[in-house]
């Protein structure tokens, strides 16, 4: 998988999930702010990687994926 | 002190309806909301058959981080009590000012636990589960997110007694009320129709197979049931003192004037005469009213052999020489479960208000124990100002209401 494949299916996925009509974030936008998560819902983030790439994000990680170009960088690193 | 208990508002997400004027339509004409269910068939279940139960659409409502708290009879309970409360002309900021509960019936959330418990296994790894799942997948799912949704202060409890759920919570709310405890509570009762909710009910051989006929399976009182139908949705009803309605110039649609309960004290699943005809007996008693003032009963009475005839005997014994007009509305709902108490309720509220009683379709030919009971075959145009309403369940939980036309 491309990394430019990985943009596209992460946000894809997650607009659809959290319910934000622009799919087309910005790299170094806050995750958390741009996706609106609490605390309860970025315990959803953390599923939905796992059931879209397999890879188990422990909470321990979640501190490093600040932006969205964290993410991509997580996933395409555990891939 | 004894305060008077009133009904100032009502609404359903039922298969008969998502409307009162839908469902009164619906009752009045005798349309059954049962289906053959070709999913269920094909994963296994022995009856196949169910009631036909939409799906509500929350997005234009509430937004997702709200959302995905709630399982599918959290959705179906959000819709009853939204037009409930509409119907009642509670606006939330009347709710936000004052002291508003919340008592509702629900007795499982198998397909939330189920997928949670899945995505578990699957990964194993609990956060897998989701951030909703917790608070999915407990029995008091329904109240905790109307309670938050609607920012409810008062009580806020959820009634688990199998089919008499709701029916117990509405004479938990009037009970409190009655006290001056409460003054007005959001009452009601949810059921999830998913068919994992009742493989293991499909399991045990109680649901009817005449699928060839799915609009004629489900015939309480007739001697040929084979069985219940599962069905779902939600219902709620808004139940408050007779002075508080007055005081905010709420619609005053009906009075609880008692209620009543038992308990078999015997089979988990066969029902006996003695336990219900003393919730009959409480409630007469509770009420203070002449069994005779009752124009209309309706009956738990789900389809099976064992329950129907018990049931009908029980109302025999308490109701003596008088022929106190019976249905069972399940005949067109199939088992609305945890639901039942409170839909069946505004069922019958709907029939008290509109002049009528609503036909038990399928009944045919009484069996020997039915045949003490006048059941009334096809919908007839009639007054009547009070109904008893009965719910019973699993282990022997009963409960009796008794409603007066205002």
């Amino acid at each position: 998988m491309t990394r430019e494949e990985i943009i596209e299916q992460v946000n894809s996925v997650l607009a659809e999930e959290f319910e934000v009509e622009d799919s087309n974030f910005a790299p170094d936008a806050n995750v958390k702010e741009t996706l609106a998560l609490d605390s309860l819902s970025l315990v959803d983030l953390v599923a939905i990687i796992q059931y879209t790439y397999k890879i188990k994000v422990p909470v321990s990680d979640l501190p490093k994926i600040k932006t969205f170009n964290d993410l991509y960088d997580y996933i395409e690193n555990h891939l | 002190m004894e305060r008077r208990v009133v009904i100032t508002g009502m609404g359903i997400w039922s298969c008969l309806g998502k409307t009162l004027e839908e469902v009164r339509q619906s009752l009045y004409t005798g349309k059954s909301g049962i289906i053959f269910s070709q999913e269920r068939k094909d994963a296994g279940f022995r009856s196949a058959l169910c009631a036909n139960v939409e799906t509500p659409d929350l997005k234009p409502f509430i937004k997702r981080n709200l959302r995905q708290f709630m399982p599918e009879e959290a959705q179906y309970a959000y819709m009853a009590t939204r037009a409930a409360l509409e119907n009642a002309q509670l606006s939330q900021e009347y709710i936000d000012a004052h002291e508003i509960g919340i008592i509702y019936g629900n007795d499982s959330v198998a397909e939330a636990t189920m997928n949670a418990l899945d995505k578990f296994r699957e990964f194993g790894d609990t956060a897998a589960c989701g951030s909703g799942a917790i608070f999915q997948s407990m029995n008091s799912t329904v109240t905790m997110n109307l309670a938050c949704l609607f920012r409810l202060k008062g009580i806020n409890l959820t009634a688990s007694a199998a089919c008499a759920s709701s029916s117990q919570a509405i004479g938990l709310a009037s009970l409190l009320i009655r006290n001056g405890l409460q003054d007005c509570i959001i009452c009601g009762g949810a059921q999830e129709a998913n068919m994992y909710s009742v493989a293991s009910f499909d399991g045990i051989q109680a649901f009817s197979v005449r699928e060839d006929e799915p609009t004629k399976a489900c015939r309480p009182f007739d001697r040929d049931r084979d069985g219940l139908i599962p069905g779902g949705g939600a219902a709620t009803v808004i139940v408050e003192s007779y002075e508080h309605a007055v005081k905010r110039g709420a619609p005053i649609l009906a009075e609880i004037v008692g209620w009543g309960f038992s308990g078999n004290g015997d089979h988990i699943s066969t029902p006996n005469v003695a336990g219900p005809a003393r919730s009959l007996e409480l409630c007469l008693k509770n009420s203070g009213v002449d069994l005779k003032d009752i124009g209309y009963i309706n009956a738990h009475a789900t389809s099976t052999k064992a329950g129907d005839g018990r049931e009908a005997l029980a109302i025999a014994q308490v109701f003596g020489d008088y022929k106190v007009p019976v249905t069972s509305t399940k005949s067109q709902t199939g088992h609305e479960m945890w639901m039942a108490g409170a839909s069946e309720l505004i069922y019958s509220m709907l029939m008290m208000k509109n002049g009528f009683i609503a036909g038990n379709i399928n009944f045919e030919n009484p069996d020997e124990e039915t045949a003490c009971l006048n059941v009334i075959p096809e919908t007839k145009e009639t007054q009547f100002n009070m109904f008893l309403s009965n719910s019973f369940g699993f282990g022997g939980t009963n409960s009796t209401l008794i409603v007066k036309n205002l």
